[in-house]
Formats: structure tokens, sequence, C-alpha cells
């Protein structure tokens, strides 16, 4: 009953309509948008690290966890290090999750942003609960801003998405910057080839 | 108490003040820091004004494009007309499933609709989940600010109200130490509760999915462990395009913390297997605001906290002392519409300086706005009725040439009309101003002998 | 050109010496000057105080004393921008509308109409320039700091013309002062704290002498260093400008 009521008063004092503006000339950086990614994920309190293969990547891996880590990915290539059958499991399992490894769709330059959807990250809740997270992208997956990244995801069907910049963190207690605050406390992106 | 009680109170210890002062003034450094960053800011600001200004022309189309996506995704979609209306649905939702215990990430619209209090006497248990709203419900008090909810206090306090309720070291103040402590506390809350509450940043009709934005990760750990989700928004979160949100996402996090994004931009459309999801869409004296020409522009405000952090007076009087869940500037264009009597001072709480209309991601008027709620408040009769004397006597002398003249020696008829120089001890400029001194002679005077 | 001076009240009855000064620099740069002898006020106490539904009396009376000059020129950000935004008449519109439009502050009168490029003024002294808000922001007379947009600053080009005067620079280039008109007293506690803010800015970049376009900001900064037995003074820039000492 109450829709009718509030669309009704919406309909009534709603002013005329103005066109939507073009999104044009949005865009004016000038930077080279994997340089732009790696310095801005350094400041935000990310770590960048560019490889040449994914070997790399496990060795990395390998001389940061212990083999007591419990380490998750929805990868079939990191198999080996890394569970990855656990998908169907009740999200709350994750709970001691110490390292999770996915993939990214592409980064954004602009803010570091990575854009995940449910379909790489196994469970919705897997980037968060981790204690750590790394994320795998080629390095020629950078767009530059934010407006090229939603031409990139255009009209995608998804369930859950979202831009990861980061660790979590926070700066409630008299503004200092703490990271880790109820999500990973780490984030490492790859940036491969 | 009005907010000129309350800034009183406040100012009492001014070391805390400037404290205050600075640390937010910080926050607007890197808001500009990082505003500049980008040559297309001002540009930038002015496209969110105007796709704003097409959402509020189209709103109910808009909301109904929404409500339908939504339902295709699998979302239960509710309307609520006011703030007791919300707080139902939200509690039937929790009744439904036997849920006595909740999270919440942080929802300005459950401060407005004062949810915590109503699900508490109904015997529901909320946490919020943010580190700066958990600092300040476990001290009984409001949030002072939209986005840094405990900027009022200091570390010290935060150690204090974590020793006596999370058992910390008693003197241990380290941000660290504390922020670890309140993860593991809050994690346990993730781990155990049935229902998650969130707010809601942009909701887009076209796809009918929400986005919600935190630093801390506190919204997605509580809605992706619940079996169930509500998120709750005032009806003007609408926009109309996903690509609306390159425009937004870009401006919001820059603005409020001076970040280039936050760290989570979590985009909901669909339940996750297995989970309800419900979105409250509530107007709560916001389709009022819509069909005051004056005002409606106050709803295109996208939450960021910007004009607090830069206002003048909201640094050195704090949060509290706007009285109303949203404070500061954009808080003092909105209370009016929610109650003018109970909120008539708050548009004279500005000096109108018009930082905070400048600074605003969606070019919202605010200190037009302000000057223009003080005209409607005293026509509605919200005015100090000696001030409004005053103002009659003080009309009739400055509209008639030769009765300001002749009142006129020398400051005479200025030292007893105006409100700011009357010459007595017990006039607030006296406390800690010196008057100026009356010349020898007027300007008026000295151009009559020498022109 | 014949210019209308208009001086802000409390200017007539507190600080003559600001509206002689403005009258003075006027004539020296060879402008006809006019001071319509039954002015009175712009309106602005009243309507910032929410009675602008109170002001026909004294907009009527401002159009009857204006209506006739090229310009009209005033020594103060904050009225002349009233007079600008909110000079109606139901009338009188259509010289209200010129007026709107003809009404020029000080110092924007002297750089866009006069367009001088020196000025014969000597102010050997430290200066820290005080922007008032409605100057700065409402009439554009510098790049406010919120905005990302080039910088200038019209009372700075002025400023500089001046033989011996050093611009200091401010750690908050443009916070309000905290006078706002009633709020000076409406908002006792915040308006001194900001005030006092100000003049610490001021002390600690090693102004000798604050000065701006607005007496109403100057009045209130002027209080507060009077109180604190300061050396600093508060000028009006009409007086900088128009100085030879």
């Amino acid at each position: 009953m109450s829709r009718e009521n509030i669309l009704a008063g919406i309909k009534k004092n709603q002013p005329e309509n103005r066109v939507l503006p073009v999104l044009t000339g949005l865009n004016q950086s000038t930077y080279n948008p994997l340089e732009q990614f790696k310095t801005v994920l350094q400041g935000i309190g990310g770590e960048a690290i560019e490889v040449g293969n994914y070997q790399e990547i496990k060795d990395i891996i390998a001389k940061n966890y212990q083999s007591s880590d419990r380490i998750i990915t929805t990868l079939p290539d990191f198999g080996d290090i890394a569970e990855n059958n656990w998908q169907t499991e009740d999200p709350h399992t994750l709970e001691n999750v110490e390292l999770c490894i996915i993939r990214a769709h592409f980064g954004v330059a602009e803010n570091s942003a990575l854009w995940v959807t449910e379909d790489i990250l196994g469970l919705r809740v897997a980037p968060f609960i981790c204690q750590n997270l790394a994320v795998i992208i080629p390095k020629n997956e950078i767009e530059p801003t934010m407006h090229e990244a939603y031409k990139r995801i255009a009209m995608a069907e998804y369930g859950f998405g979202t831009f990861i910049a980061g660790p979590s963190k926070t700066a409630d207690i008299e503004q200092s910057l703490v990271l880790g605050a109820h999500g990973s406390k780490s984030m490492v992106v790859f940036l491969v080839g | 108490m009005k907010h000129s009680e309350l800034s009183v109170t406040f100012n009492k210890d001014e070391d805390r003040v400037d404290w205050h002062d600075q640390t937010l003034w910080w926050v607007r450094q890197k808001r500009d820091k990082a505003a500049f960053q980008l040559p297309e800011w001002e540009l930038l600001r002015e496209t969110a004004s105007q796709i704003k200004h097409n959402v509020l022309g189209n709103l109910h189309d808009y909301l109904v494009q929404f409500e339908a996506n939504a339902l295709k995704n699998g979302i239960t979609v509710h309307w609520a007309a006011d703030a007791d209306e919300h707080n139902r649905i939200v509690h039937n939702i929790l009744s439904k499933h036997g849920v006595q215990k909740m999270v919440k990430s942080k929802s300005m619209l459950t401060e407005e609709c004062h949810l915590n209090d109503y699900l508490a006497e109904n015997g529901i248990e909320v946490i919020d989940t943010d580190l700066g709203e958990r600092i300040v419900q476990l001290r009984e008090e409001p949030p002072s600010h939209i986005v840094l909810p405990a900027i009022h206090l200091k570390k010290e306090d935060v150690g204090e109200t974590f020793h006596v309720h999370l058992g910390t070291e008693k003197g241990n103040k380290d941000p660290v130490y504390l922020t670890a402590a309140a993860r593991e506390h809050l994690r346990e809350k993730f781990l155990t509760r049935k229902a998650a509450l969130t707010g809601v940043n942009f909701a887009i009709a076209e796809t009918g999915e929400f986005v919600v934005c935190t630093n801390e990760g506190n919204a997605d750990m509580g809605a992706h462990l619940a079996d169930v989700h509500i998120a709750c928004m005032g009806f003007e979160k609408i926009i109309p395009k996903r690509e609306h949100l390159g425009v937004f996402l870009r401006l919001l996090a820059r603005s409020a913390t001076g970040q280039p994004i936050t760290t989570y931009s979590s985009h909901f459309k669909k339940p996750r297997e297995g989970q309800e999801m419900h979105i409250v869409i509530v107007d709560n004296g916001r389709s009022t605001q819509l069909g005051r020409e004056d005002f409606r522009n106050s709803l295109k405000c996208i939450r960021c906290g910007a004009c607090m952090n830069t206002c003048p007076v909201y640094r050195r009087s704090g949060g509290h002392s706007y009285h109303n869940a949203v404070a500061g500037p954009i808080g003092s264009i909105l209370a009016p519409n929610l109650d003018m009597s109970k909120n008539a001072d708050l548009p004279f709480a500005s000096t109108l300086c018009g930082s905070c209309t400048n600074v605003c991601p969606v070019k919202i008027d605010i200190h037009d706005q302000l000057y223009k709620w003080r005209q409607v408040l005293v026509k509605e009769g919200h005015a100090d009725p000696v001030k409004k004397l005053g103002m009659q006597a003080m009309t009739f002398t400055l509209s008639h040439p030769k009765v300001y003249q002749n009142g006129g020696k020398i400051g005479r008829w200025f030292m007893k009309n105006t409100p700011f120089l009357v010459n007595n001890s017990l006039n607030p400029w006296y406390k800690q101003r010196d008057m100026p001194e009356p010349p020898k002679e007027s300007f008026r005077e000295w151009y009559l002998k020498n022109r | 050109m014949k210019v209308g001076l208009f001086i802000p009240c409390y200017v007539d009855q507190f600080y003559p010496q600001v509206g002689i000064a403005s009258l003075q620099l006027l004539e020296k740069l060879g402008v006809e000057v006019g001071f319509p002898l039954n002015q009175t006020c712009c309106g602005q106490p009243m309507a910032n105080s929410g009675f602008e539904h109170l002001t026909g009396g004294c907009n009527e009376n401002f159009i009857d004393n204006f209506a006739g000059f090229d310009y009209i020129v005033c020594p103060s950000g904050s009225c002349t921008l009233h007079i600008k935004e909110h000079l109606h008449s139901e009338q009188y519109e259509t010289q209200a509308g010129q007026i709107r439009k003809k009404v020029y502050e000080l110092v924007e009168f002297i750089t866009d109409v006069l367009k001088i490029e020196s000025l014969p003024a000597r102010f050997p002294h430290k200066v820290g320039v005080h922007q008032s808000c409605h100057g700065q922001r409402g009439l554009k007379l510098s790049q406010m700091s919120e905005l990302n947009a080039p910088g200038f600053s019209k009372p700075g080009y002025l400023l500089n013309m001046v033989e011996g005067l050093e611009l200091i620079e401010l750690d908050r280039k443009d916070e309000c002062c905290g006078f706002g008109g009633t709020f000076c007293v409406a908002e006792e506690a915040i308006s001194v704290k900001m005030g006092k803010d100000r003049i610490t800015d001021h002390t600690k970049n090693g102004a000798e002498y604050i000065t701006g376009g607005d007496m109403s900001c100057l009045m209130h900064l002027e209080g507060i260093l009077k109180r604190q037995n300061s050396k600093i003074k508060a000028v009006h820039i009409a007086e900088i400008l128009n100085s030879t000492n």
C-alpha cells in the first residue's frame, strides 16, 4: 500500500525531466596504466609483483607460507599448492583460510581496483574472509579509469561482483590507517606476462 | 539543546577542539590532493550533478524499473513510507526467520529511522560492524560523522572503551592493537549471525542491482555469511545505469577520505544460493523534500561527508552538536524537512561561507539552501520573537534614511540596534572581543565637510 | 563614467577611514565619484537572519539612491554580493536588475573595470590577506581552494603593486573567520574560536597587518586582537591601496 502512495507522491513532486549528460571527456589521464596501477596499489597498502609465469608465483607463495597454512584457490593451475574443491561448502568453513588465490577479470589503473565476479570467486565470501589475498592478472589487462572499466563490464550477467582495491583497512581510530579491518590483512597482485 | 548551546560545551576544551579541527582539516587536505590529481575533476562533479538531476526528474520511473529488475533477480522489494514502517518491515523479516541477533554495516538511513532502538525494544540485538560505529555503539553514543563515526574520539577514549567492553589491556591505545581486537571480536559475530543488514550507496535502475562501498569489508563479511541480507535505502539512491557508477565511484571516496576508491565496491545483483535478499525502499519525508523546489537538490547527496570535513563550524562544534543523524552542512538542509521546529536552529549554524557547496561532488548548493531555509523557518514562525522585533525595528530604520541619519550620531543607533554591537557586557560579542571604538565622526559627516 | 560610492552602514558609523580611503583611492585613479546621502544599508543583516521578506523598503531606498549611476562601487564583498544576488523590487524591477549588474566590489572594480597596471601606494609591512568568503567564493575575487582550477587573486594582484609590501602565505588560505553576521553573537563560541584560529594562522606566519575587503570580518578579528592585546592590526585593503606613508 505504501508503494502506491510513495510512487504517487514522487510523481506529483518530481521536477521536469532533464536529459542525461554524455559520458565523454571524463578520462583525461596521461599515465601509463600498468605503472599507475603499481604506484597506486602501493599507496593503498597492496603489493604488486611482476612475474613471467605461474611457477614464479608458486615459488613466492612457497617462500611466504607454511605447509600447515590453509591455502585455497579457484584456479586449476594452482591445484598443486592449494585446495580447489571447496566451492560447494558452507562459506563459514573458510574461516581458517590463510591465503586465497584468485584471478581477476581486469584491473583499473587510477585506483588499482580489480574486478571480480562470483564465478571466479568460488564463494562470495572467499576474498573477504581469508587472512591474505593473492590476485593474478595479465599485465595487459589494466584499464585506465572506471569509465573504461564499466564499458568493459557492460551488461555482463553476475549474481555478485566487486571491485577490490588493496587490503581491508580502517582509519576509525584517530584517523590512523590500520590494514586488516575485517577483510584480508594483505593483498598481493601478481602481474603476469 | 540547540546547536549553539551544544557548541559551547564542545568548546570548553580548546585543545580538543584544535585537535578535532586539525584532524578533519587533514581529511579535507587528503580530498584536495586526490581531487586535484584528476584534470577532469570539475567536469566529473558537473556530470554527477546532471545525472542526479535526471534522477530527480525520473524518480518514479526509475524506481519502478529498479523494482521490476530486482524482483527478476530474485530480490524481495519492500516500500516504507516512514521510519516506523521501515523498522516494522525489518523486524518482520527477522521475526519470520526467528532471528534474535543481527549484524549491521553502516547505514545512515537506519540511524535516521532509529532502527537499533526499535529492534532493541523488540528484543533483537544489533551489532554495528563498522569499527567506528561499533566504538560509538559500545559507548552508547550516536555517530558524529556519516563517514567517520568516531572522529570525535581520541585513541585513549577508544582504548578505555575497549578495555571495558572487549577486555583489552588497560591503557593500551595503539590503533593497530585496538583494531586487531575489534577484528577478532567482530569476526565471531560475522560467523554466528544469521541476518545482516547493509546500507546502499547506489541502486541501479537498469539492472536491479545495488552497490555497497566499504573499506573494512564488513558489509561483505556480514552479507555473504548470513542467510538473510536486508539492504535499506532512501529512494534517492537510485541511478539510471550501471555505467554511471563510473562517475560516482570516482567521486565518492576521493571526496570522502581522499582515497582513489573504497577497498570494496560490491555489486549485489542476486541472492546467493539458499540466501534471501531484501531491499527496503524508504521515503520518510523525501517525497516532500522532492516537492520543495529550493531544497530538492539536497536529495542528490551521496553521503561522502566532504561538506563536514571542510565546514569550519562543524570542525569546531563536532557532529553531536547538530542533534541529527546526519550532521554538518548537509544535515542542516536535510533536518528541517524531517522536523522543522526541532531543527530550526541548524540552518543558522553556519556562516554561509560556501566551502561546502564547492567541495560537494554532486554540486548541491548547500549554502544557498541554508539561506533559503532561514527564510522558510522565519516565515513558518520559528524565529525567536525578540529577534523578530529587533529585525522589524532595524528594517524600519534602514528603510527610512531620515530616521537612520537622526539616530546616527556616531554609532549611537548602531550600538542600540545592531544585534552584535549592543554595547553592554551581556552582549555575547563582548565576551571574548572588544568593541570597535566609535570614531569622532561618521563617513557621512566627513563627506559633508570635505566634498 | 559616474560612480556611486556605496558605503556599508557599519563602515559609515564605525570605520569612516575606510570610506575616506575608498573615495580618495577612486578619485586618485581618475574616477568621478558621488556619494548619495540617503543610502542606508543593503539589507543583508535582516536577510541572512531569515527576514529577507522585510527588506523591501531597504531595497527601494537602495534603488532610489543608486539607479542613476554607471557603476556602484562598494568596499565590501559581502554587501556587494547581497545586492548582486538579492536586490529585487516589485515596483522597480528593471532598475533593480540593472543595479545587480553594475554593482562592483572595490577591488574588482579596480582590476576589472579600471584595469590599472600600477598604483602609487607604499606600505612597507608584512601583510596577510583574509579572504572574505562572500568576496572570494561569492564574487570570485580569488580562486577558492576547493576547486581544481587555475589560481588567481584580484586583491593579491593589487597588493603586489604596493611598494614595500610583503604578502605572507597562510596555512589555510581561505578559511572563514567566523563573523557570519548574526552568527557572531548567536554562535558566539564557534565564532570566536574561528576568529582566534584565523588570527593564529596570520601570527605564526609573521603578519604585521591583516587586511581584506570586508570590514565586518576585520571588525570581528580586530575585536579579538584587541582583547588579546596583540600588536597585529586589522586594516581594510582600501587603506593600504590608498596609503603613501
